[in-house]
């Protein structure tokens, strides 16, 4: 761990400000994340400055009818908050499912979407890490790579063909499955003032700069998360797999959310955890489903269409598989055709 | 007796609850400084350079020591050998520029804070000359050799010769089963970081007087290694370990943040406190990987007539590491034919290290999941297999066992589980997604008694001091032995104080291998009565007193008094016979053996017998054990309470074991990579349902005077095997990997 300057930021702009001037300092939430990473020498923050003063600890309604998650609101927070249980509960149950209930107290929903990846090389100074210092190598590619992506990782190069990936690190998050799921938008302000990012454009996938997650630019800080109005509230599902039945992170885990009108589906969402760079969807899958009935052969196909191009690395290969089941079982539980113990 | 045999609560809970217990990193002193060590990136080759220079720059550091710049320190290999040394040449840290496995400490920061200790650390540059390594334990199976022996094979014996013809037996056998176990690495992983606090004066004379504050299962064991590595006499160390945050072996052997905190003190004569990361607890001693292959032939009635069961560890370079893996089924089961062998693979790793049952669960969760497969090769129950096989010899060697309740183990474990409702076939069983399954298991254990001193006080206020330099591993160490003082001498265990740990108190062996019980609780139990006779002396000496024909035979000590057997009425109180010492504490100081004679003709065994259920989502592959019975014969049960938490941990860790822990080892770096407690998985709160101890009453007056087994370890040996086994029942798959991961389901 290197020394730093602390500093506390007490509004948005002071904030923004303070980073625009200094690009190695970083923001502090509940801390969770970058600590155990600065304590690694992973991240080396030379000074870090305090957000949690920040008027963004509040959950709200939207005047689209959905609500705004304030960045600084705990991950527990949400997850119990009545209105989400009643209107949201896919982030609900999502939330619960991650890491442990004293993290989720601390853990903010702005640091949800910007924790980074729990790949073991990441994380070990002994070994190259493209993420952590670009050019050195992926020692994941050939190595211990368990929990790692096998949607994504491949980019077409220059010549048209497949290259090799750069990195195959997966987005640890739960939250962010369900926010993808929900279609949220992340609301930023930066020196250039407010934009709002779709979820789905706000992670990135490793490309040729694998040590940059996501879009949010280096001036910027994310204030809310806003809910769209459509919560599928009656028919969804976060199912994960994990290798303990708790406080680990998803091998693979699918959000699933589902429309019905007399057993057809009317509108269907699956994202993917833990097997991409960021919470995977695709479109086409999902509109395969819209105007089918709800069964087992069509969620079937769903899952083959999401899975496709999927590429193994060994030690991940059986996701492949293992995602497919979890999406058609994901599916069914969703649409009330299968129990949920 | 009033308090053995009650599930008396421990004596030192109030203290660790309330945060008053002290561990090896919290106790304080003034001007106290810090050291950090740096750990080395490659696994095998030379370090060309070391520049310390950033680091030595900051403020508040004071020095970095390095091979370069350590003191000169003992020569010879014995000197750093200490009482749980394999045979071989032990790791001396900072040795020379040779790196002789991935994350060894090359360096250590001291700083008069620990966070400029750790800052510093990140700056010291150093470069290397990589050899290529060996870790990978099944592509190194060829060069695989017999084990080296040394003392430690008194404790660990090696193979018994082949007995019988098992080739000629196996192909004759009309039902037969042969497969291939391999078992990943696993460490420790207590929840208290390794540390020593090594508190620096000097004597009359000038010359380093310590007080070590150290992480250990043996304080003597430190005291030996700090003596004879930096020539230091007994007379100016005292090492002091009150508690212990989990050890399970890992705190067997002196770890190197004993050595550099030493080392450090002396040189810069400041009192100096190093504690590892969590990363660095994956860098020393660990359970090994392992490769098993195992054969077994019955006749069609179900009676075996062959066993092979082989095994190869992985060891280091420098140090031959054994455990008892195969010889096992040779004890457990009568066959005529039987070939076992043992052998290891030296690798580019550090040497490994006991850890709960060592080679025990091991061949323990091949062979028994091999019982299950002969089972369904014969079509027959698996516990009517054991039943069938059931063998009043330990096989090996001819000789009764001491006691051996397994069969009632079998009897009251099935019943409180249900057994008899199972069906045999697999898949046979469902409950909306899950397949559900049922399995059991054998478990055995050494009932082994070392040598123990310890010292007893009757003071003038009544109240009773016991003392002896062995370790509270979390067990109940002190709850048991206050019992066992306090019942000897027919007192309250509120009149009696126990100590541990600190090696003013007389001599006792690190505490492991499930001894201590027996060991030290047979010294405590020796002395006290030695303070009993004394007391028997100074009643005899009272005027008119009516005890001056009595022998020792002839009294008891009830409710705080001396009184003849045969006359209660005729009693005395201790507080009486104390004051007429002069003045003076009753005082005595004893040790024990074990009995070798009366022990030589039996084989001292603890037996469990394991039954569990398992859902498994067969689609997702995820594995839930919903219950689990052990029935353990354990000889005599000194507090059913604390004997009750040991085998729960020992369930606990047996289920852990088989679905969940593995030191994930990258051969490209010869590194475990998921060394955090995030990542490296035991078994949480959500994955443990409903567990269920049963105690089988045993009697058994050879393994010592209090009949006791030891409790440490019984309780995983047969865990990991009946979880696998369930796992075929209700899936009819055969997973002979652990941990059995969901991918290994699907
Ligand atoms: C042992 C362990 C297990 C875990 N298990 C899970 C799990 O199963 N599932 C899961 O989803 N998560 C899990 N987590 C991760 C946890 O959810 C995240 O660490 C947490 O959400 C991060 O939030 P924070 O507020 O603590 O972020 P911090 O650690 O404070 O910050 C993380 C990063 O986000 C940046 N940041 C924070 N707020 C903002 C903002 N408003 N704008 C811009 N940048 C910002 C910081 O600069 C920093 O780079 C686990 C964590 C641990 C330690
Ligand atoms: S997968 Fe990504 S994070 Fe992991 S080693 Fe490769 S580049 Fe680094």
């Amino acid at each position: 761990m290197n020394s730093f300057t602390y500093t506390q930021a007490d509004a948005v702009d002071t904030a923004v400000d303070e980073r625009a001037s200094d690009l190695t300092a970083k923001f502090i939430a509940g801390g969770t994340n970058l600590i155990d990473l600065m304590k690694e020498n992973v991240e080396r923050p030379t000074r870090l400055i305090d957000i949690t003063r920040l008027p963004m600890a509040t959950i709200s309604e939207t005047l689209e009818g959905g609500l705004r998650l304030g960045a600084l609101v705990t991950n527990a927070d949400t997850a119990y908050d009545e209105r989400i249980i009643q209107r949201y509960p896919l982030l609900s149950q999502t939330i619960l499912a991650g890491a442990s209930p004293q993290l989720r107290n601390m853990a903010t929903d702005g640091g949800n979407l910007m924790q980074r990846t729990r790949c073991y090389y990441f994380y070990d100074l002994a070994t190259p890490c493209n993420k952590r210092e670009p050019g050195s190598g992926c020692s994941a590619l050939n190595g211990f790579n368990r929990i790692h992506a096998i949607l994504g990782t491949r980019t077409q190069g220059s010549d048209g063909q497949l290259a090799e990936p750069n990195c195959i690190a997966t987005h640890p998050s739960d939250m962010c499955v369900a926010l993808a799921a929900l279609e949220a938008v992340v609301r930023v302000t930066g020196k250039n003032g407010e934009r709002s990012i779709p979820f789905a454009e706000f992670h990135k996938l490793p490309g040729d700069t694998p040590h940059i997650d996501n879009t949010l630019e280096s001036d910027e800080i994310i204030t809310a998360i806003d809910l769209p109005a459509k919560g599928f509230p009656d028919n969804f599902m976060y199912l994960k797999l994990r290798d303990r039945a708790s406080y680990a992170f998803a091998l693979v885990s699918v959000a699933a959310a589902l429309e019905l009108e007399n057993g057809n589906i009317t509108d269907a969402r699956i994202a993917l955890g833990g097997v991409a760079h960021k919470p995977w969807r695709k479109p086409e899958a999902e509109a395969l489903l819209v105007g089918k009935p709800a069964t087992k052969e069509n969620f079937q196909a769903a899952a083959e269409a999401l899975l496709a191009g999927a590429q193994g690395y060994g030690h991940n290969t059986f996701k492949i598989e293992l995602a497919k089941r979890a999406i058609v079982r994901a599916l069914g539980q969703a649409a009330k055709l299968e129990p949920t113990a | 007796m009033t308090a053995i045999g009650k599930p008396i609560s421990r004596v030192d809970g109030n203290e660790k609850v309330t945060g008053k217990a002290k561990y090896a990193a919290e106790f304080n002193v003034p001007d106290l400084t810090y050291g950090y060590v740096v750990s080395s990136a490659i696994a095998k080759g030379k370090i060309t350079n070391i520049d310390a220079s950033d680091a030595l720059s900051l403020d508040g550091v004071l020095k970095v020591f390095t091979y370069k710049n350590r003191p000169k320190l003992a020569w010879f290999d014995i000197s750093y050998k200490d009482q749980d040394a394999p045979p071989g040449s032990p790791f001396r840290p900072l040795q020379d520029e040779t790196i002789k496995y991935s994350g060894q400490p090359i360096a250590l920061v001291v700083a008069e804070t620990f966070e400029v200790a750790r800052y510093a650390a990140s700056l010291v540059r150093i470069e290397y000359k990589e050899d290529t390594h060996e870790t990978d334990l099944e592509a190194n199976l060829h060069r695989a050799r017999e084990p080296k022996s040394g003392i430690a094979s008194l404790l660990k014996p090696p193979p018994p010769k082949p007995r019988g013809d098992f080739e000629t037996a196996y192909q004759d056998a009309s039902a037969k089963t042969n497969g291939r176990y391999v078992h990943a690495a696993e460490h420790h992983n207590p929840m208290e970081l390794f540390a020593s606090t090594v508190v620096y004066e000097t004597d009359s004379k000038k010359k380093p007087k310590l007080t070590i504050y150290d992480k250990t299962q043996g304080v003597t064991n430190s005291i030996l290694y700090v003596s004879q590595v930096f020539n230091i006499p007994f007379k100016n160390l005292r090492v002091v370990s009150p508690y212990m945050g989990g050890g399970f072996g890992a705190g067997l052997r002196p770890q190197y943040q004993l050595f550099m905190a030493t080392m450090a003190a002396l040189e810069l004569k400041r009192s100096v406190r190093v504690t590892l990361t969590r990363q660095q607890m994956f860098t020393f001693g660990h359970r090994p990987a392992t490769v098993q292959n195992v054969a077994l032939g019955a006749l069609p009635d179900g009676t075996m007539n062959a066993l092979y069961h082989d095994a190869y560890g992985e060891t280091s370079q420098f140090e031959d590491y054994t455990e008892v893996v195969v010889n096992w089924g040779g004890m457990l089961y009568p066959p005529e034919n039987v070939t076992m062998d043992y052998k290891l693979v030296p690798l580019d790793v550090y040497s490994p290290l006991d850890m709960r049952a060592p080679g025990g669960v091991t061949g323990m969760a091949a062979l028994e999941v091999a019982m299950d497969e002969l089972a369904y090769e014969l079509g027959m129950d698996p516990l009517e297999l054991r039943l069938k096989n059931y063998s009043d010899l330990d096989n090996n060697e001819k000789r009764p066992y001491s006691s051996k309740e397994l069969r009632e183990c079998f009897r009251q474990g099935a019943e409180r589980f249900g057994w008899s409702k199972r069906s045999f076939e697999p898949r046979s069983m469902k409950k909306d997604h899950n397949l559900i399954g049922w399995g059991m298991a054998t478990g055995i254990w050494d009932s082994n008694m070392l040598g123990a001193r310890a010292e007893a006080a009757l003071l003038v206020n009544g109240k009773l001091w016991v003392s002896s330099a062995t370790a509270e591993i979390g067990t109940g160490t002190y709850t048991i032995m206050t019992q066992i003082a306090a019942d000897t001498l027919g007192m309250p265990i509120e009149d009696v104080l126990f100590k541990l740990g600190d090696t003013d108190f007389p001599i006792a062996p690190i505490s492991g291998g499930s001894w201590t019980a027996a060991t030290v609780g047979s010294a405590v139990q020796a002395v006290c009565e030695e303070v009993g006779k004394s007391l028997l002396k100074l009643a005899k000496k009272m005027p008119g007193s009516p005890f001056k024909s009595a022998k020792w035979e002839d009294i008891e000590f009830v409710d705080k008094h001396l009184r003849l057997k045969k006359d209660p009425s005729a009693a005395v109180s201790l507080m009486t016979l104390v004051n007429l010492n002069g003045g003076k504490a009753v005082r005595e100081t004893s040790g024990v053996f074990a009995d070798v004679m009366k022990q030589k003709n039996f084989t001292r065994s603890a037996h469990a017998a394991a039954f569990v259920e398992v859902m498994v989502d067969e689609e997702l592959g995820t594995v839930k054990v919903t219950r689990a019975v052990s029935a353990i014969a354990g000889g005599r049960i000194l507090n059913p309470k604390t004997a009750r938490s040991q085998i729960l941990g020992g369930m606990v860790w047996g289920i852990s074991k088989a679905l969940h822990e593995e030191s994930a080892l990258d051969h490209t770096f010869g590194r475990f990579m998921n060394h955090s407690l995030a990542e490296y998985h035991v078994s949480v709160n959500a994955d443990i349902h409903d567990l269920d101890v049963i105690f089988v009453e045993e009697h058994d007056d050879v393994v010592n005077k209090l009949g006791v087994k030891g409790l440490g370890e019984i309780g995983i040996v047969g865990m990991p095997a009946a979880v696998a086994n369930a796992i075929f029942h209700a899936t009819g798959k055969r997973v002979r990997d652990l941990p059995i991961t969901l991918d290994k389901l699907l």
